[in-house]
């Protein structure tokens, strides 16, 4: 066997994935001598928001923004530090014990931690509407990481659809980098305005509100944006050829080649869900939190979680969460190395600013029920190709929660593993049951979270006591 | 349909698409190089045939699968393109190999 990639088997702390709250960790307990190992499942740090940070081939850096820019100093930071980064690192299992099994050049090894930080990050939410699977059809962030890393925009006739924050930065940088923009669908309900009314005056205060009315009138300046969309399909045989839409109580139709769609992220909940980490619904954000204390410790002794895995708060707040759970390692592990470590309260300080706002944002780009809800034919499950029609069915049948309908459907059962459908399949069964999406449940994930090779998990390193205990005689 | 900006920098790496060449960049993924080859879709669904192509670019949706240099089912939105690779978009069931 060849030797394993990563140089030892056991860390301090262990931190899961290189995002702004990975990274700014890393930067914490590495500077206060822990040993500390950050494995990352993509080729370069940054996680989504600083993707290709340290090599993106955008060469004006107005096309990104300060923003983005800033990340380059966190990566410098976190490598001072002394952490050790290894990139093209896919975590597939994290145990109760704090092992952490990674995939790592084809091969697999388990690391033991003392402790482990997990900054996964968020995902896109689910957008359920006709039409979502068919080639053409992405999602906005990821127009923006083929922006990011590859320097490519959409060409021929483009549609952004949906609602948030992410819908019209990228919007202006397609703009900025000379792309064009056919049309915008806001999808925002009207009535939203209203509902996040009581959360402005902490927003008003918020760096947010500057920067976004910036960028919503450098982005209407040069494109036609449709507000108060209500249903949404996107057209097509093989490919799409074009958006339906309703507006204002009309029915109209554009041609599009590409449709990207975005509204709002999610906590990416695979990894701390299989690892038993105890979750709740958040109702303003619909969706799932894992249940922390200030130091972003969770439900399982010794791990932690940091970033937008722990709730929805942006890169600002993501960082000052990566930085707070690091310092709550030292003070676990090395009470002496207290004093390398940033003020705590100052920490708690900069969080609270950084999460100014973020309420106002989260009623505001709530979501409407019909883009959670799906109807008819429209796939939920992408993997499986299972319709809502199919597991509204299943669940007037008596379907009591996401397992059950797994068991049934295959719904969640595909390599995605209920990423994209989970939210939407929780979501469906509390409408059509008059339940709480908490009394609902998600769908028990176990490890592997994310597919490997069964070649790697038979030539991991074993003992004889292992062997014994599964071959006969 | 995706274009590269005019003045964005990295070398070319030359890859086969379903055996025909083309120069991908350094620093793209199988995914971004298949998008901009103008590749309208990778795989083809095993439960019915739909074809689809990537859609959330960052390892969550699974609809980028593609085979890359004879192994299946790798996520081409996290596979650098590299020197001389050979990439195929999928049809239907993996079959199963001695």
């Amino acid at each position: 066997m060849t030797a394993m990639p990563l140089p030892k088997d056991h860390y301090d702390v262990v931190i899961i994935g290189a995002g702004p709250a990975g990274l700014a960790a890393a930067a914490v307990a590495g500077k206060a001598g822990l040993s500390t190992l950050v494995l990352d499942e993509n080729a370069q740090p940054g996680g989504q928001i600083f993707r290709a940070i340290t090599s993106t081939p955008v060469q004006r850096r107005d096309i990104l923004g300060d923003d983005y820019w800033r990340g380059e100093n966190l990566v410098a930071e976190t490598r001072a530090g002394g952490a050790v980064i290894v990139q093209g690192a896919t975590v597939w299992s994290l145990d109760r014990d704090l092992q952490i099994a990674v995939s790592l050049l084809g091969q697999s090894q388990i690391v033991k931690a003392r402790r482990v930080i997990i900054a996964t990050g968020a995902l896109e939410r689910p957008f359920p509407i006709p039409g979502w699977t068919l080639p053409g059809v992405m999602t906005v962030g990821a127009g923006q990481t083929l922006l990011k890393s590859s320097g490519l925009v959409p060409d021929g006739k483009v549609v952004l659809a949906g609602t948030g924050p992410l819908l019209w930065l990228y919007a202006a940088q397609v703009l900025r980098a000379g792309g064009a923009i056919d049309a915008i669908l806001d999808t925002t309900p009207r009535g939203n305005y209203w509902r996040a009314l009581p959360y402005a005056l902490p927003f008003l205060m918020s760096p947010y509100r500057a920067k976004g009315l910036a960028l919503m009138r450098e982005v209407k300046r040069k494109v036609r944006v449709v507000s108060n969309v209500t249903s949404l399909a996107a057209l097509g045989g093989d490919k799409l050829d074009a958006v339906a839409f309703s507006a204002g109580g009309a029915e109209q139709k554009i041609a599009a080649d590409t449709l990207l769609l975005h509204q709002g992220v999610v906590p990416n909940v695979n990894l701390a869900n299989a690892a038993g980490v105890a979750h709740r619904w958040d109702e303003r954000q619909l969706c799932w939190v894992p249940v922390l204390d200030a130091d972003g410790n969770t439900s399982v002794p010794g791990i932690a979680i940091a970033g937008d895995g722990a709730g929805i708060g942006g890169a600002l707040a993501a960082a000052e969460r990566g930085r707070i759970a690091a310092v709550a390692a030292v003070e676990a592990l090395a009470p002496g190395k207290k004093s390398l470590t940033p003020d705590r309260s100052e920490l708690s300080n900069t969080l609270r600013r950084a999460e100014l706002g973020r309420a106002f944002l989260d009623v505001l780009f709530q979501p409407a029920q019909q883009f959670r809800l799906p109807e008819g034919d429209t796939i939920v499950c992408r993997c499986e190709e299972v319709s809502a029609a199919r597991i509204k069915e299943t669940i007037a049948l008596g379907t009591e929660g996401p397992n059950q309908l797994k068991a049934f459907l295959r719904c969640g059962m595909g390599p995605c593993q209920g990423r994209l459908c989970g939210l939407t399949v929780t979501e469906m069964i509390a409408q059509a049951r008059g339940m709480s999406p908490d009394a609902v449940g998600y769908y028990r994930l176990r490890p592997p979270v994310k597919p490997i090779a069964l070649k790697e998990l038979a030539s991991m390193p074993h003992s004889e006591q292992d062997e014994k205990a599964v071959v006969r005689g | 349909m995706f274009k590269r900006l005019p003045d964005t920098q990295g070398a070319a790496v030359a890859v086969t698409i379903d055996g025909e060449p083309f120069n991908a960049r350094e620093g793209d993924s199988v995914a971004a190089a298949l998008l901009a080859a103008g590749r309208s879709y990778c795989r083809e669904t095993p439960v019915t045939g739909a074809k689809r192509a990537p859609y959330c670019m960052m390892g969550v949706c699974f609809d980028c699968l593609v085979t890359v240099d004879g192994i299946g089912n790798r996520q081409g939105c996290l596979t650098r393109v590299e020197d001389g690779m050979r990439i195929e978009t999928q049809h239907g069931k993996r079959e199963a190999r001695a």
